[in-house]
């Protein structure tokens, strides 16, 4: 039982993030653009503005539910796309070897040289700002340790057991690097994926907030934090609480990853039941 | 159907490249082996044993190769068949079963979907009908509670209950040949009993030929009908079982059957020694000239150090090779 707490905990922020995102239009106080007033500039939290206001007197609480749409989305779909990338290229280099090997490993090794986050603003230099933008950026960036890890669990795997016996039984390469290999290292890959996710959302804060991601006003946690920077002394709530969300987000990330590998290790599901 | 053997294998060679050079790692293996027969391989570690057995099914991988000879499985030379037409026969008509039951199977995958697979791999079954074969199957190797046994995971399994289920699963396509590399040596001996005799029958009921590969004399001569023994990558001697025990021809094989203890003799009741072959097998690059058993031979003679000894015929398709034998 104490292995699923962190199952269970990690996996109701992660919903909670979702769950906001998704209804967000029902759940905010103010439209998160357009409701700017002066009037209420710089409202500290309160029972009017459960989260305080912006200079521009946007209600906080509102831009911090609509921002988890834009974080979530860029989080989990970039990160999708990096772990499909890097278990296609790990996991055939380390089972095949050879020439492909090589190859693999030379692009993982210029992917490491290259700061991940240069590498972005150059692709979103090309394709333009925009979400669709942002998403590939991410995408084809930080695939490198997945990559790795995928290449390292095929090596390790290739010479198991139940790997020779799959080849001795006549099944094909792409059949065993699907049915053998792949399940058996998929705990590793869940667990750098969920941290994958909470680094992509901070990426989209870096991106943001040089005018690369989402853009203003239109809100994400990233750039409400960019946005709060100069007045993090005269005004905090403007960083606490987008800052808040992300760490909680990321938090939830974390210990949804642990409580998956548990669960998706057979030793420990029987241990469970 | 006994016109023709199941398995011929001719003259096969096994290189080794040790990156400067090429050495035989074994060479001049020939043997045959009908439908439905149980014929053993025997030798001790490092003779060559079981990289003949992934030659016959084509999984020599480097530095190893297949030098030369002829491997004739139901009348077609196989050793050069692509990599595909190979792969149809391994698992279908050629299984194989390997001495560690519990790595053999992969271990997030419940037992009955690995059954399943081969019905689906080989006999194009739907997922469905295939999952119904497989309790099938599990039930054939006297699995209890089958049905429910096909959900579980390979670490909720004895280790007998998993050489059972990597038996299902290699009979499960009605292979012409199975491959036993060493199927019982990581069991205790009770367990090892069992499973000998439930592999022997499942093979006889369905016509399966067994190709044994052990180090245990006593074990292959009780299951089989004809032995090889191999030494340092040569067969030194073949015979039927029974004769290899009474009247062991080769220097080698007498060795070997005179190191086995014997119930109620002397040896077994302590009062004298049991008898040890000296020496070790030679290392694949310093395979001696001459007879390569030569070292360790209390017969060798000058011609022995020199020149490797031809097959010489016994009757009815046994032979030896050694100078020596009356």
């Amino acid at each position: 039982m104490k292995l699923r707490a962190n199952l269970v905990i990690g996996g109701a922020l992660f919903a909670l993030a979702i769950i906001v995102g998704l209804l967000a239009p029902w759940l905010a106080h103010t439209d998160p653009v357009m409701d700017a007033n002066l009037m209420n500039a710089e409202e500290p939290p309160s029972w009017t503005w459960w989260f305080g206001t912006d200079a521009q007197g946007r209600d906080i609480y509102s831009r911090v539910l609509y921002g988890a749409r834009v974080s979530l989305t860029v989080g989990i779909v970039s990160q999708l796309i990096n772990s499909v990338i890097g278990v296609a290229l790990g996991l055939s280099a380390g089972y095949f070897g050879g020439w492909w090997d090589d190859v693999v490993n030379a692009l993982t090794n210029l992917m490491l040289a290259i700061p991940s986050l240069i590498f972005a603003l150059a692709i979103m230099a090309v394709l333009g700002p925009g979400l669709t933008s942002l998403l590939i950026a991410l995408g084809l960036t930080n695939w490198s340790f997945t990559c790795r890890l995928a290449r390292a669990s095929a090596l390790s795997l290739r010479s198991q057991g139940y790997v020779q016996a799959a080849t001795v039984l006549g099944y094909g390469d792409v059949r065993i690097m699907i049915t053998q290999l792949l399940p058996n290292m998929l705990g590793p890959i869940v667990v750098i994926g969920t941290l994958g996710m909470g680094s992509a959302v901070l990426s989209e804060a870096a991106l943001s907030f040089l005018g690369l991601g989402v853009r203003p006003p239109f809100p994400s946690w990233g750039s409400m934090l960019s946005e709060a920077r100069e007045q993090i002394t005269t005004a905090p709530w403007l960083s606490i609480f987008p800052g808040l969300a992300i760490f909680l987000t990321v938090l939830g990330l974390n210990l949804l990853g642990d409580g998956l590998r548990d669960i998706l290790d057979p030793q420990s599901r029987s241990r469970r039941t | 159907m006994t016109g023709s053997p199941l398995l011929e294998v001719e003259n096969l060679r096994i290189d080794l490249d040790d990156g400067s050079r090429r050495v035989a790692a074994a060479e001049g293996i020939s043997f045959r082996i009908d439908r439905g027969e149980t014929f053993g391989l025997v030798g001790e570690s490092g003779c060559g044993k079981s990289i003949t057995a992934l030659a016959l099914i084509g999984l020599l991988r480097s530095p190893l190769s297949i030098g030369g000879g002829v491997i004739r499985f139901d009348g077609q030379e196989i050793q050069h068949l692509s990599a595909a037409r190979q792969r149809q026969l391994r698992g279908n008509r050629i299984a194989m079963i390997f001495q560690e039951p519990m790595t053999a199977l992969n271990p997030v995958s419940p037992v009955g979907r690995q059954i399943a697979e081969m019905f689906v791999l080989h006999k194009g079954k739907s997922w469905r009908e295939a999952n119904q074969l497989a309790v099938e199957a599990l039930a054939s190797v006297r699995v209890p509670a089958p049905e429910r046994r096909v959900r579980d995971y390979p670490h909720q399994l004895s280790g007998g209950m998993r050489q059972r289920v990597m038996i299902a699963i290699a009979l499960a396509c009605g292979p012409d040949l199975l491959i036993a590399d060493e199927p019982t040596t990581a069991l205790d001996v009770t367990v090892q009993a069992e499973i000998i005799e439930l592999m022997r029958n499942l093979c006889a009921e369905r016509g399966t030929a067994i190709l044994m590969i052990s180090h245990d004399l006593g074990l292959v001569a009780n299951v089989c009908r004809r032995v090889a023994v191999m030494y340092a990558g040569r067969i030194v001697e073949e015979r039927g079982s029974a004769d290899i025990f009474r009247a062991p021809s080769h220097p080698y094989t007498q060795g070997l059957v005179d190191s086995l203890p014997r119930l109620g003799s002397r040896a077994a009741l302590g009062r004298s020694r049991l008898k040890e072959i000296a020496g070790v097998v030679p290392a694949i690059t310093r395979f001696p000239d001459g007879c390569r058993f030569n070292p360790r031979c209390a017969l060798a003679t000058e011609i022995c150090r020199t020149t490797a000894p031809q097959i010489d015929g016994l009757e009815a398709g046994d032979f030896v090779r050694c100078h020596h034998h009356a």
